[in-house]
């Protein structure tokens, strides 16, 4: 049996008495395009809090490739090879949309004060590798022409794809995307479906939490369905479709 | 052009450069050509001042313009640097270094980059605790810093006469050399004036490319967002600590060209007062901007000159309260009116006059 690329393993987190999640088990296979849902409060964004490293595990554990991420700091997490879009934009501000993405190059590359005061050689050669890639990036999510704006000049949803490609520049194995179609409309959402397959075709795992369930269900390989911080279901869309518990769950019935 | 990241920088840098050597040319030419040709405000030596200042708030900027780390207690660095060189020169034999040492022309020069080292060793040591603070509590930390360190210049703790024979106390230590090559001493001012605006050229230029390099770019994530940053593979941590460091070396370099320039150092120079108009300075030149760091200190000596000299004439019989009432009114207006400094505000409002018609005609 091959190693799942995530795996959470009973994983639980409570805020000062509150049960955000309740021993919560599953895995994220390599190539896979796993969406988590549920009702809001259900526990999505903390999972999400808890692989990068932003919140601390209450007990249980959350393996990557097999090893453990449980005390690591979000860059060390990071560094592994996870990253990660935020459900309101993080962009950085007064960049422009090419240093957003030169930002999350960071992990691969090494230039320290000393090379980029001195702009030794070895430096500057980075910077030239990195532009390079950085460009190509920007290309590929169809915003090269807007790379020397602003960032948060961008209209909405290019501003996602930039946060998507800002992920992306690191190289992750994983990436995490924290509800990526929220605000977009339908041609934007078909946009970002056709990209989030593309990216998997390249190699790289996704998870993805999100509330439109027509995207989620097109777009996803298995779907978590969490309510109240435990796992309700756990299987393909079509299957999730049908469970009485998920139905139950979204419907509010008693 | 190789060792520099942009070529607008280039171009910036070759008129500054010009200008400084213009004003040293001018003033070798013209003894006292500057002062009078000013009346009598700005005196060349402002231009020194202003010189080692520049270094100070470069180092300020990439703390607090682009990491966003507030200080305000930067000039504890700067005094640091500037006791460091002061004690091992003018009081080298209380410490116990031998004369033949401490006369010879090279002791001076070898105690700039060591004082550096300590200040740098030093600011790393309070920087990892000091700088998980954020916001207000940093900035409350940073104050902390800059008033202790200053009551060590200026206080003896009744320890003994030696320790108050070493900082002098309150009255400072006198009698600090003036720095020579051999025997080409750097002195009148006019020679001194060159050395420190080599430094200070050359803090902008090294700053320049760490704020266009994959350091800078963490710094200013950084600023934008701790989380987002640190999310992205930057090592938070690390790197404000790394630019407090930094900010705290040039600081000390600084600080041991104002002793040499002085010839006197003591406490009131690197009090809370200093730190507060070092943050000024900054935030007038711009505090995101390498390049504000000199306008914003010659705009912050050019004011309070200004004032100095002719308030008399705005308030007849003015004190020197009316000084920093005023300095403290254009401090407000050109906060609002320059937010982002001097050098941007002066952009915008050319830029603005070019673009826009002057009516709507």
């Amino acid at each position: 049996m091959p190693t799942p690329i995530l795996e959470f393993d009973h994983v639980t987190k409570t805020f000062a008495g509150l049960t955000a999640l309740h021993q919560v088990s599953g895995q994220v296979w390599p190539r896979q395009i796993k969406a988590i849902i549920g009702p809001n409060g259900a526990g999505k964004t903390t999972l999400f809090n808890l692989i990068t490293g932003i919140y601390e595990l209450t007990a249980g554990d959350i393996r990557f490739m097999g090893q453990s991420l449980v005390g690591l700091r979000p860059n060390e997490i990071a560094a592994l090879g996870i990253t990660r879009t935020f459900q309101n934009i993080k962009l950085f501000q007064h960049m422009t949309v090419l240093e957003n993405v030169l930002v999350g190059a960071h992990t691969r590359t090494h230039t320290g004060f000393l090379a980029a005061a001195l702009r030794l050689p070895r430096a500057r050669r980075e910077e030239q590798e990195v532009i390079a890639q950085g460009m190509a990036l920007l290309n590929k999510v169809g915003i090269a022409h807007r790379a020397y704006d602003d960032a948060t000049e961008l209209p909405f949803g290019l501003q996602r794809k930039l946060e998507i490609a800002r992920a992306l520049a690191s190289q992750p194995r994983l990436l995490l995307l924290d509800e990526p179609a929220a605000g977009l409309n339908s041609t934007e959402t078909q946009d970002l479906v056709d990209l989030i397959r593309q990216i998997r075709d390249e190699g790289v795992t996704i998870v993805l939490v999100e509330h439109d369930m027509e995207m989620v269900m097109d777009v996803a390989d298995e779907v978590l369905v969490l309510d109240y911080g435990e796992v309700i279901a756990d299987a393909p869309p079509e299957a999730v479709q049908q469970d009485e518990r998920v139905i139950t769950a979204y419907l509010g019935v008693d | 052009m190789k060792f520099i990241a942009s070529h607008r920088n280039l171009w910036g840098l070759l008129a500054l450069t010009s200008f400084i050597l213009f004003a040293g040319w001018f003033e070798i030419t013209h003894p006292e050509g500057f002062s009078s040709l000013t009346g009598g405000i700005f005196t060349f030596d402002a231009l020194v001042r202003i010189g080692i200042l520049t270094i100070v708030v470069v180092g300020l900027n990439l703390l607090m313009g682009y990491t966003g780390q507030a200080s305000l207690g930067q000039a504890a660095f700067y005094g640091m640097g500037a006791y460091f060189s002061a004690i091992f020169t003018a009081r080298a034999s209380v410490v116990g270094i031998p004369d033949t040492i401490a006369n010879s022309w090279w002791w001076p020069w070898l105690l700039i980059p060591a004082g550096m080292l300590i200040t740098g060793f030093f600011a790393y040591l309070v920087g990892r605790p000091i700088l998980r603070l954020k916001g207000h509590y940093l900035a409350m930390a940073t104050l902390g810093l800059g008033i202790v360190v200053v009551i060590l210049f200026r206080e003896n703790f009744g320890i003994s006469a030696k320790v108050l024979s070493l900082t002098g106390g309150s009255d400072g230590i006198p009698g600090i050399p003036r720095l020579r090559i051999g025997t080409y001493e750097l002195w009148p001012v006019t020679r001194y004036y060159f050395l420190v605006w080599a430094m200070a050229l050359l803090s902008i230029i090294l700053s320049l490319n760490i704020v266009n390099s994959r350091v800078g770019r963490a710094l200013r994530a950084i600023h934008s967002s701790d989380l987002a940053a640190e999310v992205i593979g930057v090592n938070t941590a690390e790197f404000k600590t790394r630019v407090f460091v930094l900010s705290a070396i040039m600081g000390s370099l600084a600080g041991s060209l104002y002793a040499h320039f002085q010839a006197a150092v003591s406490p009131p120079t690197f009090g809370f007062v200093a730190s507060l108009d070092l943050v000024i300075m900054a935030a007038m030149g711009g505090m995101a901007s390498v390049w504000g760091a000199p306008f914003g200190v010659a705009a912050f000596f050019l004011i309070r000159e200004l004032l100095r000299a002719r308030m008399h004439l705005v308030v007849e019989g003015a004190s020197g309260e009316y000084e920093v009432i005023a300095f403290g009114l254009i401090l407000i207006l050109l906060m609002i009116f320059a937010p982002d400094g001097v050098v941007f505000g002066v952009r915008n409002t050319l830029h603005r006059l070019r673009h826009k018609p002057l009516s709507d005609s």
